[in-house]
Formats: C-alpha cells, structure tokens, sequence
C-alpha cells in the first residue's frame, strides 16, 4: 500500500483562510486519464517531501480552454477562460505549477490579456528550483548511468523556449542524457498537439508518434522521458506499436524523480 | 572627369525611368493588396523589432542555423547582391552623365581594391548560383521535390538572370583591360580572363565592353521588375516582415477581441438582451476567422509576399513528414496566389466583387487545415519569420465559428468541454476523484 498523499483543496484551505503559496493546475489529463493520474500523483508526492505549501482547485477546476482554442473554438475557450479567471482570482492566486505544457501555455500566455495575471511554472521547472533551494535533494537511484532520451514538448520548447529545465532534471538523476535527431527547437511534435489528440489523423503514410518514437528508439535509450501527459500517451503508443511495451518505459521527468526517491 | 553627354545617355535615362516607373507601379499595387487585410498592431517594442530586423533578415542568422550548405551559399549571393549595388550605383551615375567609372579617379586605389573585391564577390555568386542549380534540377533536395510548373521555373529563371550578369560584369572588365588608351588593367578576376579577348581588334572590344556594360544594366533593371512577379520578392520584403514578427512567445495564439465581446455580454447579469447596435457602428459586423484573404491580418498577407518558397516549413512540418496533405508552404503559396487573383479582381473592377471563389476550398482544403498540431516548426523553421500556422488557425476558427464544419470528433470534444469542462465525457464532480483513488 502506498504513503497517503497530502492533497488540500483550495477550499478547504480557504474555508481555514489559510491561502497556500501556489496552485498546483492539475489539468484534466491530469484530473481524468489513468495514465496521466499517475504523473500528478508522483508531482504530489515530490511536493509533499519538499513541503510545498500548496492547493489544488479540485472540482472547481475547469478545461483552460486550450483544445477548443487550437481546433478554431474561440467561444468555448473564451468562456472557459473567463470562468477560470473568476475562481483563480476569487482565491487570489499568484503562482501557478503545472504538470501540462498545454495548460502552462494557456495560463501563462492567453489569460494575462483577458484578466488572469498569474506566475505560471512548469514543473520542470519547479522541481529544479525545488532542488535549488536544497528543499529537495535526490539522487540517481535507479536511473544512475541510463541512457534516458528526452522528448520535447511542442509547447514547453518551441512555444515557450523551456528547453533546460528537464534536462538539468535528468542530469540530476545521474543519467545519461541522449538526444534525439530533432531535438530542442528542432524537435519533432509527438502529433497530440493542436487538438489532434481528440480525433484521429489525417490519411497519410505514418502516424506522427511513430515517426518521433522511431527517432527515439534510434538513440537505444533506456528510457523515454516526457513533460506532458499527451506526448507520453502518443509516446507509449509509440513504443507498443514497436513492440517494446515491455522493456522501454515512457516516464514523465516527475516519475522519474519521485521513483528514484522511492517516494 | 569627362562628361560625355550624348544619346546613349538620354536611351539610358528613358530605360530607367521606365524601369522605375513600372516597378513603382507593381510596388504600389502588393503594398495595396497588403491593406486589403485586417488592421493589426505590429509595432509595439519598436527597439526589440529592429534588433530583430537587425539579426534575422540582414545578419541572415536563422539561414545559417541548421543548413550550413544551403545557408554558405545564401550568404554568398546576398553578401554579393548589396555589396555589388555599390558598383551599381556608379554604372547609373556613369549611365545619366555620360561619364567613364566616375569614382574611378576619385578614389585611385581604393577604388581598385573595391572592383576586385566586387569581382571576387561576382565569381562566389556565379559558384553559389551553380550549386544552387545543381540542388534545384540534378541532386534535387527533397525540399524543392514537389515544387512545379511556375514555382520550379521561377527559381531557375532567377538562379540564371543572377549568373549571367555576374558574368556580365566580369566580361565588363575583362574586355576594358584591352581597350588602349583606358589605363585599365582588369581587376583581380577580370585581369585573368582577359588574355581570351586580346586578339580581337579594338572596334569589336568596345563594343563588347558597351555590350556587356549596357546588358548588365539592363539586366538588372528588368530583374528589378520581375521581382514583383516573383518568389524573389523576399530579397525587399524580407526587412519589413521580420521588422513585423510576432514577438510574443510562439504558443500563444491571439485572443480574439469580437468574441471576448460576446462572451462577456453573455456573462453579464445586467446586459441587456435587446440592445441593438448603435446608430453609427461604422463597420459592417466582419465574419469569425477567415474564408478569403481579406479576412487575414495585414501581417499574413505580407507574409505571403514575403516567402521565397524554400520549403523549410514544410521539411519540417510533422504532418508533411509523414505524408498528409498539409504543407506550410502551400498555405503561403496559395494565400499570394488568392491575393493576386482578388488583385487582378481589382483592376479590372475598380474595386473588389465577388467572383465566386474563396482562399478555403478553392485554394486551401479542409483535409489541410485539420492536419495541423500546431507545433510551430514552421514558424520555427521560417528564416524570414513567417507565421503559416497563424493562417492555418484563421481558418479553423471560421471552419468552427461560422460553418459549424469542424472534424466529429472535435465537436464532442468541445461539446464535452461546455458541457463537463473537460475534452472527454466525465463529470466535472469527478474532478477530484484522483486524490483518494
């Protein structure tokens, strides 16, 4: 049975008028998809350690619009954001964490015009200053010496140019980092970005995930690192349909730094 | 100085005004089909943009980034194209006062230095054109592979134009070297090829010097005017374009201010539901996103002049890349060519009318547009800083907002997220379900 994890609600902690020091955006991948569940899970347990003081929205949160806004829904994206900005700004939040680049996107780049003035973090990001202050502190464990192979997400590299921080992340897990062919802002897109995650792809010769988990597969990794919950599902897609579901785990960098904490 | 004033020069001053005239003439008219489009603010940060200007389309830097082969040559012929305008400028002021090498005597050896230098620079450009050739036609890179018809000649004609005068101008020299009485030698290139023309008597070699003095020129005039007509229109409008780049951080996409209006009237308790528009709203209501090209920004239209076709959009597009019918290039290629079809629309009409056809559907296809991730290599990969997938974002958004046509499955996933204010079907009570799971 695994340690309980500390998750308090925005509400509750308001109820106690005790407003925490950031929110943790969990997203609804984060919120919803088995696989994606476990990524939060692991971001909580790494926050719980370092003694993060921090909420989440819980059942007040709400899609940040970014899926509708991408596939041309302006409508359901403004209403999404209007609706957002009214309860982050009613707990009079400042610092957002989130374990979706997609989600950081939208919080960081399109609600500041609309009302929604927040810092928003990646965790990447977060967990590297985490580990700057010495509130936390890890060491390889069993990705010592692996060959992990990083895959960028479209929208923490090209669109926001977070390119670093999870790299310093697997340099911090003692591994060895391999790039890909196409990496950083040459990076190919893992095909879920601009609302294709919800339909299927055009007709053509290959599906973009297995072209970017060939390209993967070609540095021989140990493992595949992701950022965001949709490239890891198109990546472990990848991965089955080249029949190495058994020996190649896709972890997001979260994972991987709770696992080799044992957390 | 001695001025020769004659009819030559009167011939050469009609040549000129003509070309200028009808490049004007040409100019006028992208630059009114450029305010065809929608007005956009692009002029914020003014000292960031011409940093930018500053760095990306003269310093050149993201063609030199990934492509060394293709970005080396680039430098080559670009370095070779403004430095060479210098002697350019002598040949007009020669051409309209009758004189012989104007600066010639002014500046002694310096003078010299800068011909030999123009010279070398000439030889570079001619290799840089033959490689270019050679990667167009012979070793096509892949880029260049589904380039046809127009697109593909378009290139060539502009590869041989740039290599025959070049050749021009080094003929120019070499056949000045052996006219006596000149106190010319021939610069450093010229000087070599110069032994080939010296048995030839001095009437035939004035008159290849003035042949090839007076191609040259006219050459570049008539260059000058094809470039309106031409992908290499880039070579102007490549300032202006990155000087107008997005600088915000690429993922984030515009928020559209008539539907912020909207939403917000509809989230307003005290808003009244019958109010009509007022009396002297003076502008017609305008559609969501864009069918035609009218319905672009400024910005995107300048940008459809602004692309020379090379094709690193779509290289790296991962729906290219893995054979859907999408390609970055074409929206650019197909928003220019629906712009100088509405252009001609114009002309003829005095103004624009409907003619039945539209940027979507009859240009750009649906099966295109939703094949898009929105990754933003294109953007990326753009070394004048052309913004495709903000197009191709337009477009949706007229697809969803006006026709209701987008794809099934992205109607459930945005009726899902009105609904449940999640992309897939689960109750927003269930939210928090993970915490205790």
């Amino acid at each position: 049975m695994e340690e309980k994890i500390v998750v308090p609600t925005m509400a509750e902690l308001a109820a106690s008028d005790k407003l925490p020091e950031v929110l943790f955006w969990v997203g609804c991948a984060g919120s919803f998809d088995d696989r994606a569940k476990k990524i939060t899970k692991a971001f909580v347990k790494i926050l719980n350690k370092a003694n993060v003081d921090f909420g989440v929205l819980g059942t007040e949160e709400s899609c940040t619009g970014d899926p509708a806004k991408r596939a041309g829904n302006e409508f359901t994206f403004m209403m999404q954001a209007m609706q957002n900005i009214e309860v982050l700004n009613a707990y009079e939040v400042k610092k957002i964490v989130t374990t979706c680049p997609h989600c950081f996107n939208t919080l960081a780049n399109e609600y500041p015009e609309l009302g929604g003035k927040y810092e928003v973090i990646h965790h990447t990001q977060f967990i590297n200053q985490l580990l700057k202050d010495g509130r936390l502190s890890i060491e390889g464990g069993s990705f010592k010496g692996k060959k992990i192979t990083f895959h960028d997400p479209c929208y923490l590299g090209r669109a926001n140019g977070i390119y670093e921080a999870p790299r310093e992340l697997i340099q911090k897990l003692d591994a060895e980092l391999v790039e890909m062919r196409r990496c950083k802002s040459n990076a190919l897109c893992c095909g879920a970005g601009g609302a294709q995650m919800f339909k299927e792809p055009e007709p053509g010769k290959k599906d973009i995930n297995i072209e970017r988990t060939e390209e993967a597969l070609e540095t021989k990794p140990d493992f595949i690192a992701a950022a965001c919950p949709f490239c890891n599902t198109m990546m472990t897609d990848g991965v089955k349909n080249s029949a190495r579901e058994g020996d190649l785990p896709v972890l997001d960098l979260a994972e991987m730094i709770a696992n080799a904490e044992d957390l | 100085m001695e001025l020769n004033f004659g009819l030559q020069n009167i011939l050469f001053l009609a040549a000129f005004g003509v070309a200028i005239y009808f490049f004007s003439k040409n100019f006028g008219k992208i630059w009114r089909n450029i305010n065809l489009g929608k007005d956009v603010n692009r002029s914020d940060r003014p000292k960031e943009r011409w940093a930018l200007m500053a760095r990306v389309a003269l310093g050149q830097s993201k063609m030199v980034k990934r492509r060394a082969v293709a970005g080396f040559f680039h430098v080559l012929i670009y370095v070779g194209f403004i430095l060479i305008n210098i002697e350019v400028a002598e040949i007009l002021i020669d051409g309209i006062l009758g004189t012989h090498r104007v600066f010639m005597p002014l500046l002694g050896p310096v003078y010299d230095a800068a011909i030999s230098f123009f010279e070398i620079l000439a030889l570079l450009v001619i290799v840089a054109c033959i490689v270019f050739l050679f990667r167009r036609n012979v070793s096509v890179v892949p880029r260049f592979k589904d380039l046809k018809g127009w697109a593909k000649k378009d290139g060539n004609y502009i590869l041989f134009i740039e290599l025959v005068l070049m050749f021009a101008l080094l003929l120019l020299g070499a056949t000045e070297a052996n006219i006596e009485g000149n106190h010319v030698d021939g610069w450093i290139v010229s000087a070599q090829l110069a032994p080939l023309f010296s048995g030839l008597d001095q009437g035939t070699l004035i008159m290849m010097e003035r042949a090839a003095w007076w191609f040259h020129i006219l050459g570049i005039f008539a260059f000058l005017n094809y470039l309106p007509y031409s992908k290499h229109f880039h070579v102007i409008m490549a300032f202006p374009n990155v000087w107008h780049s997005k600088l915000e951080p690429s993922g984030q996409f515009s928020n559209m201010e008539s539907v912020k209006k909207e939403v917000e009237l509809m989230m307003d308790p005290n808003a009244d539901p019958f109010a009509a528009p007022a009396e002297d709203a003076a502008e017609e209501p305008s559609r969501f996103g864009a069918k035609d090209v009218m319905d672009l920004n400024r910005i995107q239209l300048m940008n459809a002049y602004s692309c020379t076709e090379c094709g690193r959009c779509t290289a790296s597009c991962p729906a290219n890349q893995t054979g859907k019918k999408l390609s970055p290039r074409k929206i650019m290629m197909d928003t220019r060519d629906r712009l100088s079809e509405v252009s001609n629309v114009i002309d003829e009409l005095g103004q624009f009318e409907d003619d039945g056809r539209t940027l979507l559907d009859d240009f750009i296809s649906r099966e295109e547009l939703w094949a898009c991730t929105t990754c933003n290599a294109c953007t990326e990969a753009c070394p004048v800083n052309i913004d495709p997938m903000s197009i191709i974002v337009d477009m949706r958004r007229y697809l969803v907002m006006e026709e209701s046509a987008a794809n099934p499955s992205l109607n459930t996933m945005m009726t899902n997220i009105e609904n449940n204010a999640a992309p897939w079907a689960y109750a927003q009570a269930d939210r928090a379900n993970w915490i205790n799971e």
